[in-house]
């Protein structure tokens, strides 16, 4: 039979082009890959053996060769056997995945940490320094990398099949994951969980750099505003200075250095300040009022986007000193007394 | 095949199909559709589900002629969305759950433990017309644009940003629901109250067994799937806002909620299908199953686990890590009574005198399917394993192993092996093992491959992929050709054969269940005088004292 020299290159060009495993690229990906052996390993020792079972009885006990069946009753002992080695084996896997899962999901302290926002159907990158990506996303080698995610409407979920990491990305909850990438290049990120119409399209790249080429990338492509910097504007814009001004007189908690602290609450309970208690008392102020403060903080749901309230979280993390957010309001102030300047003024 | 075979038909000369039966009982499609029999009822399901079988085989066929190529070139996004999303709800809610327990359970268990009908005769119509009724909701849905929310319902997608006919399928499947509540809460009383005299717990044969694990399943899982969907109802009707965060709900509750009917589900799909191997295992090999306690305790167990392992639907939704290593724990322990089912009819076959009907053909390809099925299941769920794997093609490839591998394999082998019994008719037996062996071999090459694009990270619900995924897609797309040939083949010979197959007589398998010694097909009463259970299930000395003291009598 003669093939067409065009359609025998087409043929091996397609074959090779062809991937059968993923690659190996973050330090993750290996413990990974070895769980998975393992299992590869149980199912086909299981399999062998049910395919050995049967197959041999099929032959050695069909009716030509045994005509008559000899009829029993069970076995106690083959019974505990095969509960006692599957369950041993499986209690195997548990613990294994267990070790992983938690490696998996508990970042190491030194992360960087990145913010991705998924919408239908992008993800938004969003880097300290101000650097923001669509559907990309720029990392370093050698360095973990934390990402804390968030969707803008309906589950979806982050992966990236070659560093064997994947979490679901939750409208209005923060929800992580970290990796350490090892081999510069790029690699698939998928959404995972569907997500209406363009669901397979809500893809992207990571691309992976060398420190030296991560450090160029950051310098080239930063708009010039880190997320805090944002994050001290929408401060200012919004009027959260005119209570949260720091003063011992304001209405609003002191706010510099309240990142990572216990904070006690009206109700009596002690919270942790993290990235999602910020958030979420930014939206819904009347559910987290610190004790010996009034309710009277209006909620700011459906007022400020996902990337705003990034903005503003970095912000208050970052905030150390009531310096700059006391100058702000004088500022501001001072605006309003002379309306001459009207940038960023709404007149009433 | 080889020449030994268990088949005993009468002499084709002679035979007749017996004179009155509960077939040509009453005559005119009245005397069907108010019928209380629950043979009739068996027929009505098995005519109703074989079509939507159809209609979700064809909507799988599109998906896989798609995915022929990575460009989203045959169909467009939101009608491949509306593919895979008929095609789940269509296969699961219309095919799946009632396929074994309503139709073949339906008809047998009344018979297997010797009385004339369920306990409610009314109440087993009357979900059947539910069923038909939630049927139509859903072919409205399907007929009027479709629906795109994926067989989970997923909040807020479902509720906030669809527009296609959520509420008419939402609603269809709440009705369905209530049907397989109805025919679970009629097995239950049924097994319970109405045994022949004799007919103890432990002489029940296990298919008795494993549809009363897979009810009490229903009765006590389905009405939290008809809340969850009433729920998404509501918030997307009047917007209650108990899944919408924005309105200080909780989107995670939906999966908690769904997922505590969903996962049940499985096993409300693929118990009755153990039942039927057990039968078919111990007819086929001469033999009483091996370790009947055990089968019969293993279905009760996994009924008991499958409640409390919903979560590890959930393990990278940001549940606890707490909580995650719970559900995985539980997750493993409700595999070792899988694996404990599988033991046990491997060795049903020891010491066994084999015969290789089709049945017993159905029965093996279960074997191996189910335990591969069950294998990939370890894998995700062992936590750290189910990151990379789930929502991909591996997880795809894993429960179509065992609801297409298992359970339709397991139905299949059943409808064969008590077609003689439904119809009186036998099926023919050459294109039969022949349909057996194309759909094993389709089977493995349509979804094997997609465990390998699972752990290469293609995810699940993708219209268009990545270049590099293509041989291994077109390898499926070819299996699943195969596949459908295999599938298509018995709806053919089976409806031939109902005018032109052999004449079967009462035992042709020489089987020791109550429903092979009565007339096939049965009369409507079931037996002339009711019986009185004097030995143990899968007795074969009783059945061949039986036969040898017994004067021949067919027609």
């Amino acid at each position: 039979m003669h093939i067409s020299p065009v359609l025998w290159q087409f043929l091996v060009k397609w074959l090779n082009a062809s991937a059968l495993f993923p690659r190996e690229a973050s330090t993750i990906a290996p413990y990974t890959d070895a769980l998975y052996f393992f299992l590869l390993l149980i199912t086909i020792v299981g399999l062998t053996l049910v395919g050995a079972l049967v197959f041999g009885f099929a032959i050695r006990y069909r009716k030509e060769r045994s005509p008559i069946a000899t009829q029993v009753e069970g076995s106690t002992l083959l019974e505990a056997t095969w509960t006692i080695i599957p369950l041993a084996l499986f209690l195997i896997c548990f613990v294994w995945g267990a070790l992983l899962y938690f490696r998996i999901f508990n970042p190491p302290a030194n992360a960087m940490n990145i913010y991705v926002v998924g919408k239908q159907w992008m993800w938004k990158a969003e880097h300290q320094g101000g650097q923001h990506e669509i559907n990309s996303l720029h990392v370093p080698t050698g360095q973990p990398i934390q990402l804390t995610m968030i969707s803008q409407d309906v589950f979806h979920s982050f992966s990236i099949p070659d560093f064997r990491v994947k979490r679901e990305v939750i409208p209005g909850r923060y929800s992580t994951v970290w990796f350490e990438a090892t081999t510069p290049g790029t690699y698939h990120i998928f959404c995972t969980q569907y997500c209406g119409t363009k669901h397979s399209g809500m893809i992207g790249e990571v691309t992976v750099l060398t420190p030296d080429d991560y450090k160029k990338w950051t310098e080239e492509s930063t708009s010039g505003m880190s997320l805090a910097q944002n994050g001290e504007r929408l401060f200012a814009s919004m009027g959260c200075n005119s209570c949260h001004s720091g003063s011992a007189t304001s209405r609003g908690p002191n706010l510099a250095n309240v990142y990572g602290s216990k904070l006690k609450l009206a109700n009596g309970s002690e919270v942790l300040v993290n990235e999602a208690f910020l958030r979420d008392t930014i939206l819904n102020p009347s559910q987290h009022v610190p004790v010996g403060y009034a309710p009277i903080m209006p909620t700011y749901q459906g007022q400020i986007s996902e990337e705003g309230l990034i903005d503003l979280v970095e912000f208050i993390k970052s905030l150390k000193t009531n310096y700059r957010v006391q100058q702000t309001l004088t500022t501001s102030e001072s605006n309003q007394v002379t309306p001459q300047d009207t940038t960023g003024v709404v007149k009433p | 095949m080889s020449a030994a075979t268990i088949v005993n038909l009468p002499d084709q000369k002679t035979a007749v199909i017996p004179k009155k039966n509960y077939i040509n009982a009453e005559d005119g499609i009245l005397s069907w559709l108010f019928t209380a029999d629950h043979k009739r009822i068996a027929i009505l399901y098995l005519i109703s589900i074989t079509f939507f079988f159809l209609v979700g085989g064809t909507f799988a066929g599109l998906i896989r002629l798609e995915l022929l190529t990575p460009q989203p070139d045959l169909v467009a996004s939101d009608t491949y969305n509306k593919l895979f999303t008929m095609h789940g709800i269509v296969m699961i809610f219309l095919f799946l759950v009632p396929s074994i327990p309503a139709t073949l359970g339906n008809f047998l268990i009344p018979i297997m433990i010797g009385t004339r009908d369920l306990a409610f005769p009314k109440i087993n119509l009357l979900s059947w017309y539910l069923y038909m009724f939630g049927a139509i909701f859903l072919s409205a849905a399907i007929v009027l644009g479709g629906v795109d929310t994926g067989w989970t319902f997923t909040t807020p997608l479902s509720t906030h940003y669809l527009n296609t006919h959520v509420v008419t399928a939402g609603l269809g499947v709440f009705i369905v629901g209530f049907s397989s509540i109805f025919t679970g809460l009629n097995f239950i009383v049924t097994i319970h109250r109405m045994r022949a005299p004799g007919m103890t717990w432990f002489r029940l044969p296990l298919f008795v067994w494993s549809n009363y694990a897979a009810s009490v399943l229903m009765v006590l899982g389905t009405p939290v799937l008809a809340i969850t969907l009433v729920l998404v109802v509501l918030e997307r009707t009047i917007g209650i806002g108990v899944f919408d965060p924005t309105k200080g709900g909780d989107p995670l509750l939906f999966q908690h909620l769904f997922w505590f009917y969903s996962h049940p589900a499985v096993y409300i799909m693929i118990l009755p299908g153990f039942g039927v191997i057990s039968e078919v295992m111990s007819t086929f090999s001469r033999k009483r199953v091996f370790g009947y306690s055990a089968v019969a305790f293993s279905s009760v167990a996994i009924a008991l686990f499958g409640f409390f392992v919903w979560a590890h639907h959930m393990f990278i939704m940001g549940v606890s890590n707490y909580s995650a290593l719970v559900f995985s724990l539980l997750t493993m322990l409700v595999a070792v009574p899988s694996a404990i089912k599988v033991f046990n009819w491997s060795f049903t076959m020891q010491k066994g005198s084999i015969t290789f009907e089709t049945p017993m053909l159905y029965a093996l390809a279960f074997i191996g399917l189910f335990t591969i099925g069950g294998l990939t299941g370890v894998f995700l769920g062992s936590l750290g394993m189910d990151i990379h794997l789930t929502e991909t093609y591996f997880i795809v490839a894993h429960f179509h192993y065992v609801m297409v591998g298992g359970m339709l394999m397991a139905f299949l082998a059943g409808l064969h092996f008590w077609w003689p019994k439904l119809t009186g008719r036998m099926y023919p037996e050459s294109i039969s093992q022949l349909s057996a062996v194309t759909s094993f071999i389709g089977f493995n090459l349509t979804f094997m491959p997609q465990f390998m694009l699972g752990y290469l990270g293609m995810p699940r619900r993708y219209h268009s992929y990545p270049p590099e995924f293509q041989v291994l897609n077109v390898l499926s797309t070819a299996g699943a050709t195969v596949l459908g040939f295999g599938f298509l083949m018995p709806v053919l010979y089976l409806l031939w054969s109902l005018k032109y197959g052999k004449i079967a007589g009462n035992n042709p398998w020489q089987a020791t269940g109550l429903e092979w010694q009565i007339q096939s097909p049965p009369l409507t009463e079931n037996f002339i005088e009711m019986p009185v259970m004097d030995h143990e299930a899968y007795d074969y000395e009783w059945l061949a004292h039986k036969t040898e003291q017994e004067v021949t009598t067919v027609g």
